[in-house]
């Protein structure tokens, strides 16, 4: 444990060298946390940290011409400190991951608790929005980190039959960016926290008097640089580190599913990097991106953040997409239908994503030749995504189903996303949208994809890897009750809110008008069902990774490389040798075989 | 013995992907970082379109403009140098390389005491030329922080022709730099 503290001593004494730094260079007159002190602390503890937790050791002493150290022996301790091992990386974004989920849930539930009432009954409209906001910007970092970092790193090398990634420090960097992440948003209230979303729009962003705003932008930036290193790691490892006969048109489905957001994240994440830069100097440095006296506007802000924001919601998705799919087509055991259609069909969404931001913007102001393009190219998109559909359907047509807890998550993330899908539809029409557009509607829209799509995704996954990482089975009959409790519940929650939202219930605020409260009971009771459902989730794996039954190595019969080894995996990953001599997915092939693992001629390259 | 023949087998396999995942990875980070730029500079084009003051330190801008393109060829001497062994030569090019840039980084500053008189960050123009001359001021000086790295380890005898990848990266970096401002130049000066 020691790096850690003397990582977070290092973060501290960096954050009062930096505060204090910025002070006495301003005249050493104003407040010890004025916006300047805060972000060169914020900057300076950063960087304190990342040094005391492993940057120093691993790179540092490397710049001096020293050899690099490693603190520690692999005992549970590993888990705490800067471990290049990928499988280590992937169960720390887990843990770490859940737990914010954890966070953000309970903010949902202090939602719910207000909305139950049409009036302000519980917190004001002020502190509604600073829920709301820190509700947002955890969910969206867990939507966005919560299966590329997790499964992402811990699968993809295991998949791909290589020892490691092809950057483990960087690996290890891009995970212990995250805490600082987590104290910048946790510790906003302290500074008055952030109260416009976690789109933090101008000019509210700008304005508002509370500087948790700056800790806002500092920390997502951070953040985001953790997701474009992460990204980088990723597409590099596909690219050079596929064990011999691993071509790409035999890569399991989840690494490209896990290869196409990376594309996303690494070229569109500097866009939201961009914005928040404007949003903070505007508020430190009195630039004029969003000051329309001087020149500047608010439409730049909305044109560049959706130009990332957008592309975003397919690194949510795009990487659940690929855990289902896994999951599907092992539980159906069928050969996954239509493999290159749905290679093809992610690639077409990467490609896409990056030319449909404007349909957030149809009642913007923005100039109405707009709307027609944005409006067409945004429905295009249901096409690429329709062919994953069938795909999933097609591999589970006439198989031979196995309804575990992870393919029951499978199966409702087919039916809650395709809700999710269609509803967007009226969003991308602008005729509907005019009508619908900061409305419950939205509201419900972006919670079938998001966890209909992205959360069911990394929850069937945590399920069906959940032997492969422990090295212990999870209690079945309570992954089932919890696996239908979430399917079931989305519905019961998310379909009334369609209804408020048409009938003209406003997002984002803490009031609607009375006659909907009867509705709106229902949805909080029905929110804190399903909220209180995730303790099972918890409690389930909390228990079953302590006292659970040894798993075999390959409980579930599956033919991918991550289950050929011993569960958990060795620390090399494979003891001996992968060689890929056919398709990843040949259930029901007499004689097909997926890899051979030997001790000879095995080189990468 | 089959640990042993692992053990072997591993370790050529390093050798033989990481050069090319050290460059894929630097043309991955290089094409992000265009990104990052591409964000600022149409924030310029779109808040204040092609106007500028007119005093504008021409004459300094254009100066520093060429200061750094001669850094990009005193770099590329120095990647050439080692990759063939010529130790000493790429140790004074390396040295010059680090010196332009300090000049440039200099000449900003300079600049910058001008231009906070004359169009301070509150106007359209001032926004848009302080935040892209920061942000590219910072990668030129992080990019001097990875030459004197590699000046230091080069010093200390780390590189050699079969081993030349990290001159190799930062002076990629430093080309990358360059065009950046190649690009940030015309934006903020010339159109």
């Amino acid at each position: 444990m020691r790096p850690l503290f003397r990582a977070i001593k290092w973060g501290i004494g960096g954050y009062l060298l930096g505060a204090v730094a910025a002070w006495v260079m301003a005249g050493a007159s104003g407040p010890l946390n004025g916006p300047i002190e805060v972000t060169v602390g914020f900057i300076a503890g950063l960087i304190g940290w990342i040094f005391g937790i492993g940057g120093w050791n691993n790179w540092g002493r490397e710049w001096f011409g020293l050899p690099p150290k490693d603190d520690g022996k692999d005992d549970w301790r590993r888990y705490f400190r800067f471990n290049t091992d990928h499988k280590v990386v992937g169960v720390q974004y887990l843990v770490a991951f859940i737990a914010v989920m954890g966070i953000g849930g309970i903010m949902a539930m202090l939602m719910r608790l207000e909305l139950a009432r049409a009036g302000t009954d519980f917190m004001s409209e002020e502190t509604y929005n600073k829920v709301m906001s820190m509700h947002g910007i955890l969910m969206v970092a867990v939507a966005v980190a919560g299966i590329l970092g997790s499964f992402g790193n811990y699968l993809i090398p295991l998949m791909i039959g290589a020892q490691d990634m092809a950057f483990p420090r960087l690996n290890a960097l891009s995970f212990w960016l995250i805490p600082p992440v987590a104290v910048a948003l946790l510790s906003a209230p302290l500074l008055g926290s952030f109260e416009a979303g976690w789109t933090a729009y101008p000019p509210l962003s700008v304005l508002a008097p509370g500087d948790g705003q700056l800790l806002f932008n500092m920390g997502v930036i951070a953040f985001g640089l953790s997701s474009i290193l992460g990204g980088l790691n990723i597409l590099t490892t596909v690219t050079t580190m596929r064990a011999p006969g691993m071509t790409w048109g035999r890569l399991p489905i989840f690494v490209w599913a896990g290869f196409s957001a990376s594309l996303i994240s690494v070229l569109f994440t500097q866009y939201f990097a961009a914005t928040l830069v404007m949003i903070q100097l505007d508020r430190i440095a009195g630039t004029a991106f969003f000051d329309a006296k001087a020149g500047g506007g608010t439409l730049l802000y909305e044109h560049l953040f959706w130009f990332y924001s957008h592309p975003a919601v397919y690194i949510m998705v795009l990487p659940a997409f690929g855990v289902s799919l896994e999951i599907i087509t092992h539980f159906s055991r069928k050969p996954l239908f239509a493999y290159k259609a749905v290679v093809g069909a992610f690639l077409t969404i990467v490609g896409l994503s990056g030319i449909v931001w404007a349909h957030h913007m149809f009642t913007s102001g923005m100039a109405n030749y707009f709307h027609a393009p944005f409006m067409a190219l945004t429905e295009a998109i249901s096409i690429p995504t329709g062919v994953v559909f069938l795909a999933a359907i097609g591999t589970m047509w006439k198989g031979r189903i196995w309804f575990t807890a992870p393919m029951i998550m499978a199966t409702g993330w087919v039916f809650n996303f395709m809700i999710g899908g269609i509803t967007g539809i009226f969003h991308a029409d602008v005729a509907t949208d005019l009508q619908l557009h900061d409305t419950y509607f939205v509201v419900a829209h972006f919670h079938f994809t998001i966890i209909g799509g992205s959360i069911m995704g990394l929850l069937g996954g945590t399920f069906y890897w959940f032997p492969k990482i422990t090295g212990r089975m999870y209690n079945e009959r309570l992954g089932k009750i919890f696996a239908l409790w979430v399917t079931i519940g989305l519905n019961v929650v998310f379909l009334p809110m369609f209804w408020v939202g048409v009938n003209g219930m406003n997002r984002r605020v803490a009031v609607y008008p009375a006659d909907l409260q009867r509705v709106n009971e229902f949805i909080s009771a029905a929110a804190f069902l399903l909220g209180a459902g995730f303790l099972l989730f918890i409690g389930n794996l909390l228990w079953s990774a302590v006292k659970g039954p040894k798993a075999s190595d390959n409980p579930w019969n599956a033919s991918t490389l991550e289950w050929s080894v011993s569960s958990p995996p060795p620390h090399h990953n494979f003891p001996l040798l992968p060689e890929v001599v056919g398709h990843p997915y040949e259930y029901g092939r007499p004689g097909a075989r997926h890899a051979v693992l030997s001790t000879t001629g095995a080189t990468h390259g | 013995m089959a640990a042993v023949t692992l053990e072997a087998a591993h370790s050529r396999a390093e050798l033989l992907h990481q050069p090319r995942s050290n460059k894929l990875g630097l043309w991955i980070f290089m094409a992000s970082e265009t990104f990052l730029f591409s964000a600022l500079i149409s924030a310029r084009f779109i808040t204040s379109g092609v106007q500028k003051p007119e005093d504008l330190n021409q004459a300094l801008a254009f100066g520093l403009t060429c200061v750094l393109l001669v850094s990009s060829i005193s770099a590329y001497l120095a990647e050439a140098f080692i990759a063939t062994g010529h130790r000493r030569a790429f140790l004074a090019a390396t040295r010059v390389t680090i010196v332009f840039g300090l000049i440039f980084i200099g000449g900003v500053m300079f600049e910058w005491r001008e231009a906070l008189h004359n169009f301070p960050p509150g106007t359209i123009y001032g926004t848009a030329f302080f935040s892209l001359i920061g942000l590219h001021a910072f990668h030129v000086l992080t990019g001097v922080l990875g030459l004197a790295v590699v000046l230091n380890l080069g010093a200390l005898g780390h590189f050699g022709p079969s081993n030349s990848w990290p001159v190799e990266g930062v002076v990629k970096y430093w080309h990358f730099v360059d065009l950046m401002w190649v690009i940030i130049y015309p934006a903020l000066y010339l159109f």
